[in-house]
């Protein structure tokens, strides 16, 4: 489309601007675990400053920091392995040997994952307590699968449904029987896909705050309640909190960046692509 | 050494039958295709004999044994797909090799195998590419090396060219017809393009919504159609149908009246004829030529020039349309009155009820 | 030459299409998914009508519809849900608004669109315990906040946000968040739009507005929907803002129906109240769920 010069300015301008407003937060973020505890409060806020790794010393140093992360990374690994593995069949079945029932199933998949979670906190918060499971990484990362799997069966279902049949149909007719299928055509041709599903369950895991807070105290804590731990009184050390904050957040983000595309399928369920 | 055989094939969706029941048997080395509009079944029937779809009755039997309940791979076939389905992550050489890689071929005797197929379909610069980066063209040939690799007993093949632009559709007809005479195998081959099913097949099946309408050589259904059906749609131009009236017989032939007046000579069915039975004159554009004195009268509404070939189309009296196809460029011209003479020993007649009526002379190729 | 064709007496011992065995691979999925839908379901449904409280054993039995009398006679309650509606509607409105004028924005191209994209999605990668933090802390902090040092500068008094205008403060927070997502989502359904149609629309004499009102917010009307749909879903329960930021308060004012929950049955340990609660608040779930499964089941080719 043609535009003048003028409109073409503004666009740009308009563009740049709400997109640095919207990342402001995380930008001052970012600034703020530079700066020292003190400079961190400083009114007005300091813009121009010496940067330093002090808060980020700190928060490492702190031991549990570390313990808190290794618990993110199981718990979220944990809980993607789970759905993957429990996913990927059932998406195999559905997009490539359908029946009549398969799209009830799905849709039924898809309403599981209506399910309110505080509406189930209760029951799950006893059964956990009886079963052992509160505050440990076993108990989180089980709960983080069956959250994703919905998700995770609906968007490989709709890579799978992009192999054109007839590859496959070539294969059986080549001789490759259904785990041959599997390995030597179906993985290689949706390993992109595959990937990024994986990728969508871990960043949801990671971020995932509701249960985590819920079901976990110390031992099994990930960095979202290690995070929360800094609404009390200890909050107010800005510059460690960001430094905190920042690691927890920076992979993600990144993360975020590579799987925009297959985020939006994998959020709507197949219906905006 | 390869047969096939269908016995009473039917095939049934749920409680919708798409295949009602087809009987043919294919020889060994027999080029067969299957032709008919889309949705007449021809894609099932191929795809039933591969494996791909079950039977839901009758019997298919290769060489004599009944396969129906054989998985494909173990039916000793090969396939090319309408869309190809090459391996796009595998090369050339892997896409060929797979089949005797699920076998578990010695690699060595693989190698082997692939490189004399991709020697015969001259892919040999080519074994190491993948499938996005050759031409329609290419992947064509590596399909077909595919499926050559195998050494299966019959080819199958469902549309294969229709991906490709015409004059390489041309080039890929050629090419087949040559490789099944070097390969001396059977194939069954799909199509919905006349133009392939005339030049490639030694035997065509004409296939109108899961029933078979004839099975015959090219020319045999050219000059012999068994009804309306094949008729109309073997050969282009079409062949013009007009409605008619038998009259009297005259010795050998029959009078013919159209719905215009106009009373025609023909030569009389071989079975008994009843004058003022309504039947369907069908007369081949080329046994329609200009003659001043010949009996129709039109008026030339447009005019087709081809180059080698001129296609009249012209009005009748009565308002029924006719396409007439002249050798070399005519200067006829369009909004111009014509007069049409026939070639009366080349027209065809069916009954009410679409049914040839056999004639009493064949053509001399469609014996 | 060999066949590699297997001889066909061997081949005739194996079925040819195993598809009863090719729904075991299914059964997993669809067990578990079973089981973590109506094992705590079912329970909570029964907790909903008993007497039970963790830090009174002794009291048990049936309680009929108490809990719900209770819930329902407690004013606590219907504040909460009251907040919940008054959440959920207020950032519906604000993402999917802006949300529209953002995607059409940043459809332009313009310089370097694609990295000022990647920057304006970026919320929503963000933790909710960061966010919620960084916006209590870094943000809307009285004192040492950036918009209380903007207030300063501009000669205005800070507010001290969460004080004040509590509610207002977890919807700032709760949108910034789902704002980038319904950002992706349009934006994704508007490049989807055919530019012919665009073009066509054009040749027919319609300019930028009437374009955005005849071809592209039609187009965008059933990404919109799940749009409205999904953030439903998650906005019904939001939880962990409250918990860092306000904890409920000041009072009950931005206690909404998750938070009620978590307080009645985690720390009121009144299991049977909570999961009364809990009952209203699937319910309210599953109005909405029923709209969305069925749009997009509209949608969906097997």
């Amino acid at each position: 489309m043609r535009q003048t010069l003028l409109q073409r300015l503004l666009v740009t301008l308009l563009g740049w601007g709400v997109a640095l407003l919207l990342f402001f937060p995380i930008l001052w973020m970012a600034l703020t675990s530079l700066k020292t505890e003190v400079g961190a409060i400083a009114t007005p806020p300091q813009i121009a400053f010496t940067p330093v790794l002090d808060s980020y010393a700190e928060v490492l140093a702190r031991a549990d920091y570390l313990h808190f992360a290794f618990n993110s990374i199981a718990i979220s690994v944990g809980g993607t392995v789970l759905a993957l593995a429990l996913g990927i069949p059932a998406a195999y079945v559905m997009a490539f040997h359908p029946t009549p029932r398969t799209r009830g199933t799905l849709l039924w998949m898809l309403s599981t994952k209506m399910l309110p979670p505080v509406g189930v906190l209760v029951p799950i918060y006893l059964l956990f307590r009886a079963l052992g499971l509160l505050d440990s990484r076993t108990g989180l990362a089980v709960i983080y699968g069956l959250m994703n799997l919905p998700i995770v069966v609906w968007m490989l279902f709709t890579f799978f449904k992009e192999v054109p049949g007839e590859i496959l149909e070539a294969g059986r007719m080549d001789g490759a029987r259904t785990g041959a299928e599997f390995w030597h055509l179906l993985l290689p041709l949706t390993l992109p896909g595959i990937a990024s599903t994986g990728l969508l369950s871990l960043i949801l895991c990671w971020n995932e705050a509701f249960w985590s807070l819920n079901l976990t105290t110390a031992a099994a804590a990930p960095l979202t309640t290690f995070i929360a731990s800094f609404s009390s009184p200890q909050g107010l050390f800005f510059a460690k909190l960001s430094a905190a904050s920042t690691m927890a957040v920076a992979p993600i983000l990144v993360f975020g960046w590579f799987c925009q595309r297959q985020l939006v399928r994998g959020l709507t369920f197949g219906a905006v692509k | 050494m390869a047969t096939l055989a269908l016995r009473n094939i039917r095939k049934s969706y749920l409680s919708f039958e798409v295949i009602k029941g087809i009987n043919l048997d294919v020889a060994d080395r027999e080029f067969v295709v299957f032709v008919g509009p889309s949705g007449c079944g021809k894609s099932t029937l191929l795809r039933m004999i591969a494996g791909l779809e079950e039977i839901t009755s009758g019997d298919l039997l290769i060489d004599g044994q009944r396969v129906n309940a054989i998985g494909p791979a173990d039916r000793g076939l090969a396939m090319v797909f309408q869309s190809y389905a090459l391996y796009p992550h595998m090369t050339v050489r892997q896409n060929m090799g797979f089949a005797l890689r699920m076998a578990r071929v010695p690699k060595q005797e693989r190698e082997r195998k692939v490189a004399e197929a991709a020697r015969v379909l001259q892919l040999e610069p080519y074994l190491d590419r993948r499938p996005r980066e050759l031409s329609g063209g290419q992947r064509q040939r590596v399909a077909i090396g595919r499926a050559i690799v195998r050494n299966p007993r019959v080819f199958l093949f469902d549309e294969p060219l229709s991906n490709l632009d015409a004059a390489l559709r041309g080039q890929m007809r050629i090419e087949l017809s040559r490789l099944h005479e070097a390969l001396a195998a059977t194939m069954v081959y799909v199509t919905h393009d006349q133009v392939e099913a005339m030049t490639m097949a030694d035997k065509i099946v004409v296939l109108q919504s899961g029933r078979v309408e004839q099975v015959g050589s090219p020319l045999e259904l050219y000059h012999r159609p068994a009804n309306l059906f094949v008729a109309g749609f073997i050969g282009s131009p079409r062949m013009n149908l007009l409605p008619a009236q038998l009259g009297a017989e005259v010795g050998d032939g029959v009078m013919v009246e159209l719905r215009g007046g106009e009373r025609l000579m023909l030569p009389r069915p071989s079975g008994p004829v009843q004058p003022g039975q309504p039947v369907t004159l069908g007369i081949r554009p080329e046994a329609l030529r200009p003659d001043p004195a010949g009996p129709l009268a039109g008026e030339v509404r447009m005019v087709e020039r081809l180059g080698g070939l001129t296609l009249l189309h012209v009005g009748l009296a009565n308002g029924q349309p006719l396409i007439v196809q002249i050798e070399g460029s005519d200067p006829t011209r369009a909004h111009t009155p014509i007069r049409l003479s026939i070639d009366a020993e080349a027209c065809h007649l069916f009954d009410a009820e679409g049914q040839a009526l056999p004639a009493l002379h064949q053509h001399p190729l469609a014996a | 030459m060999s066949s590699v064709t297997a001889p066909a007496s061997q081949a005739l011992e194996e079925p040819a299409a195993p598809a009863q065995r090719r729904w075991l691979l299914m059964t997993p999925a669809v067990g578990v998914l079973l089981l973590w839908m109506i094992v705590p379901l079912v329970m909570t449904l029964w907790f909903s009508f008993q007497r039970y409280n963790l830090l009174n054993p002794t009291v048990t039995g049936f309680a009929g519809l108490e809990n719900y009398e209770f819930l329902v006679t407690d004013p606590d309650f219907w504040a909460s849900l009251v907040n919940t509606l008054v959440l959920v509607g207020s950032v519906l409105v604000i993402t999917v608004g802006l949300g529209t004028l953002l995607a059409v924005l940043f459809d332009q191209p313009f310089l370097g669109s694609g990295i000022a994209r990647v920057l304006a999605i970026s919320p929503f990668f963000v933790m909710p315990t960061v966010s919620a933090l960084v916006w209590k802390n870094l943000m809307m902090h009285p004192i040492y906040g950036v918009l209380g040092a903007l207030a300063h500068a501009l000669g205005m008094p800070a507010v001290d946000w969460f004080a004040d205008y509590p509610m207002f403060s977890v919807i700032v927070i709760v949108a910034w968040q789902w704002l980038p997502f319904a950002l992706l989502i349009l934006l994704t359904a508007i490049q989807s739009l055919d530019g012919e149609q665009k073009e066509a629309a054009r040749m027919d004499g319609a300019g930028p507005i009437a374009r955005f009102f005849f071809i592209i917010l039609p187009h965008l009307g059933r990404a919109i929907s799940v749009v409205v749909m999904m953030e439903t879903i998650f906005l019904l329960t939001v939880f962990a803002e409250i918990f860092v930021t306000t904890s409920g308060g000041p009072g009950n004012a931005t206690t909404n129906l998750a938070f009620l929950i978590y307080a009645r049955a985690l720390l009121q340990f009144d299991v049977g109240g909570g999961s009364a609660g809990g009952v209203v608040a699937i319910v309210l779930a599953n109005i909405v769920a029923f709209f969305l499964v069925r749009s997009i089941a509209r949608r969906l080719e097997v």
